[in-house]
């Protein structure tokens, strides 16, 4: 094996060849990212990026010295345009070709857009030049209206309310978050915003953008809420959740519904292979199909594709994990947390507490609200090895 | 091997702690803090592993 072409260049592109290195691949790696930066880190863009905290260098997703030791070809701002599986080859967009022995499709997601308003000027948050479009838009503006209360446009709230900015959040859902979270610590997390001066409005759709035409192009002048009451805004950040990008497998033969679909062991096809947010695998241990859209994900879904690759042979069984971080709280949620779970409280402080989900007696959640040091112990007897019935 | 932690960008993940308790470990904010900079031979391993697990680019290594 000569050659492994990663597709995606991003957080679980760059940690597969970093973990094709570390166990010993000494073949050619080549790295295709559509980006036309060198990989940065996604989570601060919607914190310390956008508020300016940090300069761009210091969300670089490794240093530089570190990328070098991989010592992989990158081919930057290029996009694959198709795979031929058969041959395996896959297409550029330059009309280029790269012919592979193994793949791995790390193509990640993009921002889902609101129906009918796709060529209106929102903001959406992905990418670094849509963070610098919008932190500056905010601090021009000092307002802002974020569809969607979900994890990034909650934490979009937090930051433009600390630029300053007056915020309102829209959100379809009455409870948001609660299946995320547990109905308990969503309704603090809400609390926490509400606290904050952000106007949340829960139970409200969207079902239009206004914009108008002015001498420098179109404008958003703001958003029309399911009922016909009228936001005005000049910035909008749509915050939705994100699709898949497999739009490019099309035509290849992979099972493209909801992600790139694998096996217990993320290979989606024979030499092919998929980690990260595009992944959709089976987890054994759960007995379900998962893809899973946390940071975390990405470089252990990394190293055990890249494991696999070199002939491991290990079903991927983590335990998921993410975080969350609004104002000076920081919501940790390692495990899963089931519809009809049971919560329980383990412990509460002032500003601090620990929640756990268990189903049929099984601990299947934990969940830290400024407790990342108080809910280890409960993390290491997090139980993945069965499936949970709803 | 030299081991070097930026607990500046720490978002407190334990997933150092995990790999390789033996040299990660939490403060009470739950951020990284270093038991050794020189880990034995024998933890070698488990501090790559750390390196590569955390979401953060948080751990550096010289070896």
């Amino acid at each position: 094996m000569r050659r492994v072409v990663i597709v995606g260049g991003s957080a679980a592109g760059l940690a597969t060849a970093e973990a094709l290195r570390r166990f010993n691949f000494d073949g050619e790696i080549v790295i295709v990212g559509d980006e036309a930066e060198h990989a940065y880190d996604r989570p601060p863009l919607s914190k310390q990026l956008l508020c300016g905290d940090w300069d761009e260098e210091r969300a670089k997703l490794m240093p530089p010295a570190r990328v070098d030791r991989i010592g992989a070809e990158f081919r930057l701002a290029t996009r694959a345009t198709a795979l031929w599986p058969d041959d395996r080859l896959i297409w550029l967009h330059d009309g280029g070709k790269l012919a592979y022995d193994e793949l791995v499709i790390a193509t990640g997601v993009r921002p889902r857009s609101l129906p009918a308003t796709e060529s209106a000027p929102v903001h959406v948050l992905r990418t670094l030049p849509d963070c610098r479009r919008l932190g500056a838009a905010i601090r021009e503006h000092g307002r802002l209206v974020i569809v969607g209360a979900g994890f990034i446009g909650l934490e979009v709230a937090a930051t433009a309310r600390k630029l300053g900015a007056e915020v309102t959040v829209l959100e379809p859902l009455t409870a948001p978050l609660a299946s995320r979270l547990g109905d308990y610590t969503a309704s603090r997390l809400l609390a926490l915003h509400r606290e904050a001066g952000v106007d949340l409005r829960c139970g409200v759709g969207v079902s239009a953008i206004t914009v108008s035409e002015t001498s420098s192009g179109r404008v958003v002048e703001g958003v029309v809420a399911a009922g016909g009451s009228i936001i005005e805004s000049p910035v909008v950040l749509v915050a939705i959740g994100c699709v898949p990008n497999v739009g490019w497998l099309t035509g290849s033969g992979l099972d493209l519904a909801d992600g790139v679909g694998c096996d217990a062991y993320c290979r989606a096809g024979p030499h092919i292979w998929a980690a990260g947010d595009v992944a959709r695998w089976h987890h054994d241990g759960l007995g379900q199909s998962l893809r899973i859209e946390h940071r975390m994900n990405a470089n252990e879904q990394a190293t055990a594709v890249a494991a696999n690759i070199m002939g491991a042979a290990r079903p991927f069984t983590p335990v998921p994990f993410f975080w969350t971080d609004h104002y000076q709280t920081k919501i940790q949620l390692a495990g899963i947390v089931a519809a009809g779970a049971e919560e329980r409280a383990e412990f509460a402080d002032e500003d601090s507490f620990v929640r756990s989900f268990w189903a049929e007696g099984r601990l299947i959640g934990v969940l830290g609200w400024n407790a990342a040091k108080a809910m280890m112990p409960l993390r290491r007897s997090l139980d993945m090895t069965a499936p949970v019935v709803a | 091997m030299r081991v070097t932690v930026d607990q500046d960008i720490c978002i407190a993940s334990g997933a150092c702690v995990l790999a390789c308790p033996e040299v990660f470990q939490q403060d009470e904010d739950g951020l990284v803090v270093l038991v050794t900079d020189e880990p034995g031979s024998e933890l070698h391993d488990a501090v790559r592993e750390a390196m590569a697990a955390c979401p953060a680019a948080v751990i550096e290594i010289e070896e």
